[in-house]
């Protein structure tokens, strides 16, 4: 199968791969997929105290179509707040990539990430709203 | 290595897939370019000396393949390759006798040209049981034989796996074949001039040869049909009655005589070239297990031709790996490339787990791999796979100590 010239540079030269600490307030961590289905992505991403994402990473257990999609999400999210990052669709992803039909399912799980980050993101936040008023009391 | 390998330059991919196919041997192409210009009969031209020479050479070649599995000539009868000489064997047998016996058995680790006949077969009422295979990819022979009944007409197992390389335990099963009355089919594409075949000492029936597995012509394959006690087929191609009424068909004279040396020259060099593989085997897992942990081989390792190596890369998902190492041309354990997007059947039939069998490769050796090759390849596997697993969630929770299993995944 041959693969677009975006999705072998992403590949080769993947944008922000590694890990950023999940137990930080102010990271948010989504991991999706599953390894029976020969892909798993996490993303991660840390968000300034105006919303807007400072950094993300990402590690994929997938194909190049996988890691690139999920690769080209760091990049897409930085800068943007996080409300903005949500309205991603795997249709963008998808056509940026230049994705086969078999693959669309990968431009899919890099949504998916990006909504289990903003998630998990957000669950923390509204915890520490939470925790405020009882330490105050 | 006195043949030339012109195919072989320092811009090519390293070519490590030689089950799915070899590159010709030259001097197979050397015996048969005179049957395509100037010995160019048909060799049922009986009235003139084109004739009789292009049958000359048919027999000659039918001859040699005889004799790398024990037969005599006139149990050969030529096909366009295993997967039609599997197809006769298994439907010719079963139609032939349906009244008296209407059952098969045969292994869920085949290859598709078997399994799917078996099916087409069970949609004309015919009954088959599919065997399952031990962790090693070998059968067992007990349910084997427990499978085998008054009413089984064939047994079909492959002697050599193509995607695990493991041999099937064949001497065995055809005793107890032979005890039962069943015939004894053996899809041996991958075995003949691999592993020493013996149609007597073996007990087989019917056995499926290809080609280009064995450094010979693409289009052409035999199967070897028993004379005493003599086996009777359905043919599936008729027309002018050549191949004993087996095949019709003007056989196509270049590419027998391509087959006739193939099996020539492996029956000369078998044992050599099995202890050269092995050499290059060792080599290479030796050098890959020094750099990297946590690689699987599936299937047997001893039970298994030199040739072959199914190995699983924990936490790498495949396709990546093969897109990685450009350089090698291997296959994956996986289907991934295809649409299904399914592990490999095989795999899993051994009990492999679909996270591991997404991580598996297929690396095939062959007469013309050389040890710089296996060098250059242990490089670039290991280099990709520990920068692919630095990109791993998987493999960051495996040094964390996190046991995959535990976490409840969402299936997509």
């Amino acid at each position: 199968m041959a693969y677009s010239d975006k999705v072998v540079d992403h590949y080769e030269n993947p944008r922000n791969v590694g890990s950023l600490d999940k137990n930080a307030e102010d990271v948010g961590t989504g991991l999706v997929g599953a390894p029976a289905c020969g892909d798993v992505m996490k993303l991660q991403i840390k968000v300034g105290v105006d919303g807007v994402i400072e950094d993300a990473k990402f590690k994929t257990f997938g194909c190049g179509s996988a890691i690139a999609s999920s690769s080209l999400v760091t990049e897409w999210v930085k800068g943007k707040t996080v409300d903005e990052a949500e309205t991603i669709k795997n249709t963008e992803i998808a056509k940026h990539l230049a994705l086969p039909p078999v693959k669309i399912h990968c431009s899919v799980l890099a949504e998916d990430a990006i909504k289990a980050a903003i998630a998990d993101y957000r669950a923390k936040a509204a915890k520490k709203q939470d925790e405020q008023p009882k330490a105050a009391e | 290595m006195t043949v030339s390998t012109q195919w072989k330059r320092n811009d090519q991919p390293i070519y490590l897939d030689y089950q799915a196919t070899t590159p010709m041997d030259p001097r197979v192409l050397d015996a048969m370019m005179p049957y395509f210009t100037t010995k160019f009969g048909n060799p049922a031209s009986r009235s003139h000396s084109y004739g009789w020479e292009a049958e000359e050479a048919v027999e000659t070649a039918r001859a040699q393949v005889a004799r790398i599995i024990g037969a005599d000539e006139k149990e050969i009868v030529f096909t366009s390759g295993a997967t039609e000489s599997n197809n006769l064997a298994i439907k010719g047998v079963a139609q032939f006798y349906k009244d008296r016996r209407n059952h098969i058995v045969t292994l869920v680790t085949e290859h598709k040209c078997v399994l799917d006949t078996c099916r087409h077969l069970e949609q004309e009422g015919f009954e088959v049981t599919y065997l399952p295979v031990e962790k090693s990819g070998l059968v067992d022979l007990e349910k084997l034989r427990a499978a085998v009944t008054d009413k089984t007409v064939l047994v079909s197992v492959m002697a050599v796996n193509n995607e695990i390389g493991v041999i099937q335990p064949l001497k065995e099963i055809g005793a107890i074949c032979r005890e039962k009355g069943a015939f004894f089919h053996t899809d041996c594409a991958q075995a003949v001039g691999k592993i020493k075949l013996d149609v007597e000492d073996m007990n087989i029936d019917l056995m499926s040869i290809s080609g280009h597995k064995i450094y010979g012509p693409k289009g052409i394959g035999a199967l070897y049909v028993r004379r005493r006690p003599r086996v009777r087929l359905v043919a599936m191609i008729n027309g002018g009655g050549q191949e004993r009424g087996f095949r019709s068909g003007t056989l196509p004279t270049p590419l027998c005589v391509g087959l006739g040396e193939a099996c020539a020259i492996a029956m000369k060099e078998m044992d050599g070239e099995a202890e050269r593989l092995h050499g290059l085997r060792d080599r290479f897992l030796g050098k890959l297990r020094e750099r990297l942990p946590e690689i699987y081989v599936n299937g047997d390792l001893e039970q298994r031709i030199p040739g072959n190596l199914n190995i699983s890369f924990a936490f790498v998902e495949g396709e990546s790996l093969i897109m990685g190492i450009k350089s090698l041309s291997v296959s994956s354990g996986s289907a991934c490339t295809s649409a299904s997007l399914e592990p490999s059947y095989v795999l899993r039939a051994l009990g492999v787990e679909e996270e591991m069998a997404h991580t598996s490769l297929r690396i095939g050796f062959g007469r013309f791999t050389t040890e710089q090759e296996i060098d250059r390849a242990v490089d670039d596997i290991a280099r990709h796979v520990t920068k692919l697993r630095e990109m791993s969630p998987l493999w960051e929770m495996h040094l964390e100590g996190v046991d995959i299993k535990s976490i409840e995944w969402a299936a997509h």
